[in-house]
């Protein structure tokens, strides 16, 4: 067994885009994932009973099936229902249905966790029951989840190396690209897999530092 | 095209699903035996191998376990194997099992409070005493539900298994398709196999934790 890992030298250019197409993917899939998630849990404690039932099978219907089934079932399944989507928007939509089902979950704990206080404060001040959500509880709620959601978030990184199955560009795809010209399927996975690790070990850096940022006002009050 | 009923879906996808529940029963089984060193080398008393553990767990946690299992394919192809596709697959999800439920573990372990490791030492018992008959026992009550439940990691993993050609519920989704050309229904009812699979795990595991919790206090 030898590696020839010279022959992926040429090819750097093609890993470039193919990791910039998984981060940019990610980064807009944890956006649209978290605005779900948040409003999925919002939802888990609605005083409304459809409400709650709803948010409920969303979470586990995501919780319970494999991602990959969820990427087929909205790629080569809804154009049965009209909604005809790329392949990139396949993936992206994909990504965020399938953390927001985990970020539901998750946030919904961080919501658990904050006492009862805090929206007496909120209302003692004149804010309804939304106001208080978003203005008093959200933040805090989020904080004493942020790990969870960031290990969620880097799932979700290494979650998308699937969409390549759907032929969206990304690092994976990218792999196989190259391995089916120079035949170096070992050592170009190899590389690959290597990437993946350096993103999702720069990812957990950078959510550690936006956790940081997003939490500040906590620091200051200590 | 060949006509297939409803019928004959459901049939074709519940003998799949048979190849499913085979590659996660090898999967969850094989990664907890490989799981088990693992975690005593995570929390070993000599730097180097705990730190080898560590990045054992850092490459499988780190990286798809799409790549995971190509390597696996690939790589075993290099050694001069002729690999059939379930031998890959097996071996991939294995090692991707050991290392969460390695992680699982050494949380449940380090969950024990200090005391219970001093005060065991202080009975005069060697290390293996102290693990075996003081902190197991506790550690044993934090980690079964976390276990438990990364059994559905597994069931799930198992569907991309189908990447590589293994013809298990995933696969036979696809190639149902290819002959029906009716992609929504069956890969909904293939959504509603892997649910019925893996719905009851997570119940149990979410019953577990909470027994385990109210015993506790």
């Amino acid at each position: 067994m030898n590696l020839a890992l010279s022959d992926l030298t040429d090819h750097g250019g093609l890993f470039l885009n193919g990791a910039a197409l998984t981060l940019a993917l990610t980064a807009f899939a944890i956006l649209a994932g978290m605005l779900l998630g948040v409003l999925g849990a919002a939802g888990r404690r609605s005083s409304l009973a459809p409400v709650r039932w709803v948010c409920g099978a969303y979470v586990e219907l995501i919780r319970n099936t494999p991602f990959i089934v969820q990427l087929f079932f909205i790629f080569f399944g809804l154009p049965k229902l009209g909604v005809k989507l790329s392949s990139v928007e396949a993936a992206f939509l994909a990504l965020s249905i399938n953390l927001g089902g985990y970020a539901t979950e998750i946030i919904r704990a961080g919501l658990d966790a904050i006492g009862k206080g805090s929206w007496e404060a909120g209302f003692s001040l004149g804010l309804s029951r939304w106001q208080t959500f978003r203005l008093v509880i959200l933040v805090p709620a989020l904080q004493k989840v942020w790990p969870a959601l960031t290990s969620q978030f880097i799932i979700i990184l290494l979650g998308s190396s699937v969409v390549s199955q759907i032929a969206v560009e990304d690092l994976t795809y990218v792999g196989s690209y190259i391995q089916s010209r120079n035949f170096r399927a070992f050592e170009t996975t190899l590389v690959v897999a290597g990437l993946y690790l350096c993103l999702a070990i720069g990812a957990q850096q950078l959510f550690k530092r936006i956790g940081r940022r997003l939490f500040a006002y906590a620091e200051m009050a200590r | 095209m060949i006509e297939f009923t409803l019928w004959d879906i459901l049939r074709n996808l519940l003998l799949a699903a048979r190849w499913t529940i085979v590659l996660s029963l090898i999967a969850f089984a094989g990664g907890a035996c490989v799981g088990m060193p693992l975690t005593i080398a995570r929390i070993s008393e000599h730097g180097v191998v705990r730190k080898c553990a560590g990045a054992y767990i850092a490459f499988f946690q780190g990286t798809p376990l799409l790549v995971q299992i190509f390597l696996a394919f690939f790589g075993l192809a290099l050694l001069g194997f002729d690999v059939p596709p379930l031998a890959a697959a097996a071996l991939a999800l294995t090692l991707y099992t050991s290392a969460f439920l390695a992680e699982i573990w050494r949380g449940a372990i380090e969950s024990v409070p200090s005391g219970q490791w001093e005060g065991a030492r202080s009975l005069a018992l060697t290390r293996f005493q102290q693990m075996r008959f003081i902190i197991l026992p506790q550690a044993l009550r934090v980690g079964i539900g976390p276990t438990a439940g990364f059994s559905v990691q597994v069931i799930k993993g198992t569907a991309l298994a189908s990447i590589i050609g293994f013809v298990e519920l995933t696969k036979a989704g696809t190639m149902i398709v290819n002959a029906t050309f009716d992609p929504f229904r069956v890969y909904g009812l293939l959504a509603l196999f892997y649910f019925a699979l893996c719905y009851p795990l997570s119940l149990g595991a979410k019953a577990i934790e909470k027994r385990m919790a109210v015993q506790g206090h």
